[in-house]
């Protein structure tokens, strides 16, 4: 009985068995075509990114090339004389206010970030680090034209009155906000470069007598150096960038910024402010153009810097 | 100590190092304070003056009392189409990098072609959307417009969060599955993708918030106007957001509480955000704690 039982449960198994197989097979089959399919399309997507990227060169360079039927490049870039209305195309001044503009932000962000780093990843005990990382995530989050209005409704107000001139816009609102804007960035990759110095570092300069101090400035520091650099630079990328924080607090006319407290204009501001006034066809939207491709270019070489740094370090 | 007498130069050394501390501590509850003052400056003058009539009702051109409706519906809206459309290729191009991707050359073009276009500014998408809908197929500034461009945008930032995620996961568990006769493609589904969930949802909320704040690339792809209707699911009609409101409410704006609607649509704004970063998170955060349980 028992053996009928199990005879009959492999001849009924052995009947089976074909079809078992093929049900295998096929499902096997059907695993390596969604393997394959899978495969394309995760290449696919990569490739789409590079697609955009190239739309983005193609699109924005073709147009900006145009410009120079017009205007030369000698004028563009080193012209000063920016009246669109009578054909004047010189770009200079907001090539020179945005690294201008770009130089005064790094002055007072970096010892403030450095600083923040600093504090998290070598003095602060452990949970600090936990409170605090959030709390700069949050800075990240908040959308750049909140910080333009809040530089606009607040921190306009306290420049005029400490300066006592003009409306109090210009370098040093855009600067400041930016500042902010920044600080989140920078403090978060360098403390990531002061975490990753390894310990024995420390311990030698202890060891030797070193206070807390003279460790983080002579060993920890200069070893995280590439590190520091590469999060300046990111912080540099998204300070160059940024539009709307900017466009709202540096009273946007185009002149060279003589003073802190000047309206003036960067490249970033002058292309929002301008591009919906003008025809799609002319000299003016060209130029525009242009120095939307020079940003690009700009950033180009700057995210080019980061690995070229990252390189040296790795090997 | 008792014996040894410090000397001039350690105890100044001693005596700068806690002060040096000291000056950390100092900037570090300073620049907290600053964060906080910042939150309480925006949500405190906004947030207690709105009432559900602000959120729902249509602008005014002229008169006090104009709400937000239409713009915060094209927020959520163009967010939600940009996620759409940004998502699956930004997920699979960050599963590619860190799961498939071999250590070449070609890699490495790949590489820098992601950092250089998540370096791109981006009123240079702005431009690239206006020059691909407004001139090339002359549609104008349009919703549709709007939501691609921003999710070209979010594109770079989404492979990175999910390569990152994806590379965390440990190799174990894939040499695991592959044990177990699966393909790479079935071991990436049940493996490495629910490991790394909880990472990429963190991820997609920092980008969703971000783009929900986005006002340069949308003033220039979906325009300074809405169609004056709420609920307008038509893709072609043009789509101001909160962001962008907030921008033309200050600057161009001649209704006369236009301060007062610059105050809310701020508050909401960064509201909102906050929203997306935390609640998106907290069934995963639930999800968390029963799995140490």
């Amino acid at each position: 009985m028992n053996i009928s039982a199990h005879k009959a449960a492999r001849e009924a198994g052995a009947e089976l068995h074909p079809r078992h197989r093929w049900n295998l097979t096929s499902r096997r089959a059907r695993a390596r075509v969604v393997n394959w399919l899978f495969k394309y399309y995760f290449l696919f997507s990569i490739l789409a990114l590079c697609l955009v990227l190239a739309m983005v060169i193609f699109f924005i360079g073709k147009t900006a090339m145009l410009t120079f039927q017009e205007v030369t490049p000698a004028e563009f870039f080193f012209s000063f004389d920016w009246t669109p209305e009578e054909d004047r195309f010189g770009a200079a001044l907001f090539i020179v206010n945005t690294l201008s503009l770009t130089l005064l932000t790094l002055i007072i962000a970096v010892p403030l970030s450095l600083g923040m780093a600093i504090l998290i990843a070598e003095i602060a005990p452990a949970w600090v680090k936990k409170f605090v990382s959030p709390l700069l995530d949050l800075l990240v989050g908040i959308p750049s034209i909140v910080y333009g209005y809040l530089g606009l409704t607040v921190l306009l107000p306290l420049l005029r009155e400490l300066s006592g001139e003009g409306l109090g816009d210009g370098l040093l609102a855009a600067a400041l906000v930016l500042t902010i804007m920044i600080l989140p960035t920078i403090s978060r990759i360098s403390e990531d470069a002061i975490s990753a110095v390894p310990r024995k570092y420390r311990d030698a300069s202890y060891a030797l007598g070193a206070t807390r101090l003279q460790t983080t400035f002579r060993v920890v520091l200069p070893a995280a150096g590439r590190g520091i650099v590469a999060a300046i630079i990111l912080g540099m990328t998204r300070a160059i960038g940024e539009t709307m924080a900017v466009v709202m607090v540096i009273g946007n006319t185009p002149q060279l910024a003589k003073s802190l407290f000047a309206p003036t204009s960067v490249l970033t501001s002058n292309i929002v402010m301008q591009i919906s006034n003008v025809d799609f066809d002319s000299t003016w939207n060209y130029s525009l153009h242009l120095m939307a491709f020079l940003l690009l270019l700009i950033s180009f070489v700057l995210i080019l810097i980061i690995r070229i740094i990252g390189r040296k370090g790795g090997a | 100590m008792t014996g040894f007498k410090l000397s001039r130069k350690t105890s100044r050394s001693l005596l700068w190092d806690r002060v040096a501390t000291g000056c950390f501590y100092a900037l570090g509850a300073g620049i907290l304070l600053l964060v906080f003052w910042l939150l309480f400056t925006i949500l405190s003058k906004g947030l207690p003056q709105i009432s559900w009539d602000f959120l729902i009702k249509l602008p005014e051109e002229i008169d006090a009392g104009g709400g937000i409706g239409p713009m915060l519906f094209n927020s959520f809206y163009i967010l939600f189409l940009s996620l759409l459309i940004s998502v699956p290729i930004g997920v699979g191009a960050g599963i590619y990098m860190a799961e498939y991707a071999p250590n070449n050359r070609f890699t490495e073009i790949l590489r820098i072609c992601v950092e250089s276009l998540s370096s791109v500014p981006s009123i240079v998408f702005g431009l690239l959307g206006l020059a691909i809908f407004a001139e090339y197929f002359g549609i104008g500034l349009t919703i549709l417009g709007g939501a691609v461009s921003l999710a070209f945008l979010n594109l770079p930032m989404l492979a990175r969060v999910t390569e990152e995620a994806v590379r965390a996961v440990p190799n174990e568990l894939r040499h695991a599955a592959y044990g177990l006769g699966t393909t790479q493609f079935h071991m990436i589904r049940t493996v490495v993708i629910p490991t790394a969930m909880q990472a990429i949802i963190t991820g997609i909320c920092l980008v969703a918030g971000r783009a929900f704040g986005e006002s340069a690339v949308i003033i220039l792809t979906a325009g300074l106007s809405t169609s004056g209707e709420m609920w307008d699911f038509n893709l072609f009609s043009p789509g101001e957001t909160l962001a962008v409101h907030l921008w033309y409410v200050q600057s161009e704006a001649i209704v006369e509480d236009a301060r007062q609607i610059a105050d809310k649509a701020a508050a909401v704004l960064v509201f909102v955000v906050l929203l997306i970063n935390m609640v998106f998170r907290v069934p995963l955060w639930i999800n968390n704690r029963k799995l140490r349980k």
